[in-house]
C-alpha cells in the first residue's frame, strides 16, 4: 500500500498512483444505477430526487433502469405489503451482483404508520439485506441523496480480497435469498432468520 | 326525492310479496336504509334502477359490515308494585342477537340528481350461509367493491362475473375485516409498543426482562 503523503506529493508532480481496489470501487461508487421501482408515496420523493431541482445525476445515480438485470441498487420506496414482499425479493434475486438495498422511509424500515395492518410487512430487512435506511415519512429528496452518498462511502471502503470482502466476491456465499410463499394466514416463513433476528431491546 | 317509506310502499305494491324493512339511523344525517331480504334483492335493486321516478343509475359505494353475535341490553321502564305502592322501575332486558354480515349499497341518480338511497342486504349467519345476490349485473361499478367485500368479509356474491380475492393473495384463508379476525403474531421486535401491541408484544419479551410484580404492602 502506498503512503498517503507520497501519493499526494506524486500527484502534485502529475503522477497519479492508485490501487486496483480504489479504481474499481471509485468506478462502481459513481455509477450506482437504481431500479425503477416504487411502492408508495416515497417513490414520489424518489422521482423528485432524480429530477432537475435535486438532480441525482450529480452523484451518478440518475440512470433508473426498468429491468433488474441492469440495476445495482434497489430503493425500496414505500410500504411493502405481504402480497408484494415475494415479488420484491424475486426482483432482488434477479439483480446481478454487486447489488445494494436502500430502505427508504418509515414503511420500508418497520411498516411505519401501517405497522399494525394485517397485510403490512414490518420492515423489508426481514427478507433482504438492507445497506442504508433513511428515516422519514416520506424522507425528503436531500435525505435520499444523503443515503446515496452514504452508500457510495460504503462501496469505496469495500475490500476486494480477504475475509471481509463483500458477498459478490465470495463464491461460498449464496447471492439469492429465499422467496417467501403465500400461506393461508401469513407469509411462510414470516421472516428470513438467516439475515434477520429480532434485535435485543433493553426494557 | 321520495322518503324511504314511500319507496317501500311502492316496491311492496309493484313487487309483491317482498319483505322490506326500514333501518333507523341515529347519526345526525339520519340516513335510513332499506333492508331487503336476500331472495328478492336483485328484483328490488332492478326496480330502484329502472323506476321512472327514482332512476338510481349510479352505485357510488358498496361496503360490508360485520355484526358478530352479541348480547343486546335494552332498558325498559316498567310499573311494578314496590312495598305496596306502584312505582316505575327500570329493567334491563338481555337479548341474544344472532350474528350476520351486512352489505350496504349507496345509490344515486345521475339523471335526476338525487340520492342517496341506501340498500342493505343481510346474510343468514357468519359461518356457512354467507351468500347474497350480486348486484354487479345492474351496476357495473359494484364489481371490484363486491370482490373486496368477498375478500375482507367473506360474503359470497352469487352471479358475480369474476369473484376472486382482490387485495389479499388467493391462498389466504381468513377474512381480515371481521371483528373476530386475529392477525398473525409478528411482533418480535417492538421498540415502542403501546395498547394492544404492548399486550401482544409481551409474549416475545425474554423471561428475565419481565417486570417484577411487587407484593402489595399491607396497610
Amino acid at each position: 500500500m502506498i503512503d498517503e503523503g507520497l501519493k499526494s506529493e506524486l500527484q502534485k508532480q502529475g503522477v497519479y498512483v492508485t490501487s486496483l481496489q480504489e479504481l474499481y470501487n471509485w468506478g462502481r461508487a459513481n455509477s450506482v444505477w437504481p431500479l425503477t421501482f416504487g411502492l408508495a408515496c416515497c417513490a414520489i420523493e424518489m422521482m423528485a430526487a432524480s429530477m432537475a431541482r435535486f438532480d441525482l445525476a450529480r452523484f451518478g445515480a440518475e440512470v433508473f433502469r426498468p429491468s433488474p438485470r441492469q440495476a445495482d441498487l434497489m430503493i425500496v420506496a414505500g410500504t411493502v405489503t405481504k402480497k408484494m414482499a415475494p415479488l420484491v425479493v424475486r426482483l432482488y434475486n434477479q439483480m446481478p451482483e454487486p447489488k445494494y438495498v436502500i430502505a427508504m422511509g418509515a414503511c420500508a424500515i418497520s411498516g411505519g404508520p401501517f405497522k399494525q395492518g394485517y397485510n403490512v410487512l414490518k420492515g423489508v430487512d426481514r427478507y433482504l439485506p438492507v445497506d442504508v435506511s433513511i428515516p422519514g415519512c416520506p424522507p425528503r429528496p436531500e435525505a435520499l441523496i444523503h443515503a446515496i452518498m452514504t452508500l457510495q462511502e460504503k462501496i469505496l471502503n469495500q475490500k476486494l480480497t480477504g475475509p471481509e470482502r463483500p458477498r459478490h466476491l465470495n463464491a461460498d456465499v449464496a447471492g439469492e435469498y429465499p422467496v417467501p410463499a403465500y400461506g393461508p394466514h401469513d407469509l411462510e416463513p414470516p421472516n428470513n432468520p438467516a439475515i434477520w433476528q429480532p434485535p435485543a431491546i433493553k426494557r | 326525492m321520495e322518503t324511504p317509506e314511500q319507496i317501500k310502499a311502492r316496491i311492496e305494491q309493484t313487487l309483491p310479496p317482498v319483505k322490506l324493512d326500514i333501518l333507523p339511523n341515529e347519526c345526525p344525517a339520519g340516513e335510513r336504509a332499506l333492508l331487503v331480504e336476500a331472495g328478492r334483492a336483485f328484483d328490488v335493486a332492478k326496480f330502484l334502477r329502472d323506476d321512472a321516478q327514482l332512476r338510481l343509475d349510479y352505485c357510488s359505494n358498496v361496503t360490508g359490515i360485520d355484526w358478530p353475535e352479541t348480547v343486546v341490553k335494552t332498558k325498559v321502564k316498567k310499573k311494578m308494585l314496590v312495598e305496596g305502592a306502584e312505582k316505575e322501575v327500570e329493567e334491563t332486558i338481555e337479548t341474544l342477537r344472532s350474528g350476520h354480515l351486512e352489505v350496504a349499497y349507496h345509490l344515486y341518480s345521475m339523471a335526476l340528481k338525487h340520492g342517496p338511497v341506501v340498500l342493505k342486504l343481510r346474510t343468514e349467519n357468519r359461518a356457512d350461509q354467507t351468500h347474497l345476490p350480486s348486484l354487479t349485473p345492474l351496476w357495473r361499478g359494484a364489481e371490484f367493491q363486491e370482490r373486496e367485500i368477498f375478500d375482507l368479509f367473506g360474503v359470497v356474491f352469487d352471479g358475480h362475473p369474476d369473484l376472486r380475492r382482490i387485495l389479499m393473495w388467493d391462498e389466504f384463508k381468513d377474512f381480515p375485516m371481521r371483528k373476530d379476525y386475529v392477525a398473525p403474531d409478528d411482533l418480535e421486535y417492538e421498540p415502542t409498543p403501546h395498547d394492544e401491541v404492548l399486550d401482544a408484544a409481551k409474549k416475545h419479551y425474554p423471561a428475565e426482562a419481565k417486570p417484577e410484580v411487587k407484593a402489595e404492602v399491607k396497610a
